[in-house]
């Protein structure tokens, strides 16, 4: 019984199949994020200084590769289930009742949004390919 | 819940992660919007770009950082105990150790990003 033990995670749910299932895939997209976060905070704060990434420097360098650009929506995707999941308990921790449904809702709706906004931008952005 | 609030390390560390998940959460919110705005209105991201290059900007970049890293190490330490519950028993030596890889990392990065500091408040090296 997993309740037995002091642990600083969310205990595993018991029964709840949804909730199960969320409580695996948080752990699961954690240890994407891990490999996924730092190497982006890495590569765009450390090696790269971020003042001077502008638009045409994402367009022509960042994302001038289907590979980079599948990567960051692959990051987008982990980052925005483990976040909106993690906020979601966050939450629920707070006291019950009609406000924090509410709040979950509009948790949900700005998930949606941030979905929509960061898969146009990564699909449609131009690709500019520099004289070689 | 009452797990949780036994105080000591156990309570500290729930306390970051909660701390660091909520701020990243806030940062990837605007990070989405200002990177939409790369593909909707480069002109108005490249405006914006000049927060990078303020002493605060900075200093916000570095704290981002330090989340990142704290809640990657936690997160990490929290997966351990859950899928291998033996590792519970040494919860507190697994959070020192987070410290301990936290600060080999931490301090050649906090290097760079000072040099991005010394930069932005125009102090010539």
């Amino acid at each position: 019984m997993s309740a037995r033990y002091g642990r600083s995670g969310r205990v595993k749910p018991q029964g709840d199949r949804f909730e199960t299932a969320v409580w695996y895939l948080m752990r699961l997209s954690g240890i994407g994020l891990f490999v996924l976060v730092l190497t982006h905070y890495l590569i765009l704060h450390v090696i790269y200084d971020p003042s001077e990434q502008d638009a045409s420097w994402i367009a022509e360098v960042r994302w001038s590769s289907l590979f980079w650009r599948v990567l960051d929506w692959t990051m987008l995707m982990l980052v925005l289930f483990h976040a909106f999941m993690g906020m979601r308990v966050v939450i629920g921790d707070m006291a019950g009742g009609r406000p924090v449904k509410i709040l979950r809702y509009g948790l949900y709706l700005l998930a949606v949004v941030l979905f929509i906004l960061g898969t146009w931008v990564v699909v449609t952005l131009p690709n500019v390919v520099p004289d070689a | 819940m009452l797990v949780r609030y036994r105080g000591g390390e156990g309570m500290l560390a729930w306390a970051f992660h909660r701390l660091s998940g909520v701020a990243i959460w806030l940062f990837v919110v605007l990070h989405v919007f200002d990177i939409f705005l790369v593909g909707f209105a480069p002109g108005l991201y490249d405006s914006l770009l000049f927060v990078y290059a303020t002493p605060p900007g900075i200093v916000a970049e570095w704290l981002l950082g330090a989340a990142v890293l704290y809640h990657a190490l936690n997160g990490l330490r929290i997966i351990i105990m859950d899928f291998w519950p033996r590792m519970t028993r040494y919860h507190r030596q697994l959070w020192y150790l987070n410290w301990v890889v936290f600060a080999i990392v931490g301090v050649p990065v906090t290097w760079v990003i000072y040099q991005q500091f010394a930069r932005s408040m125009g102090w010539a090296s």
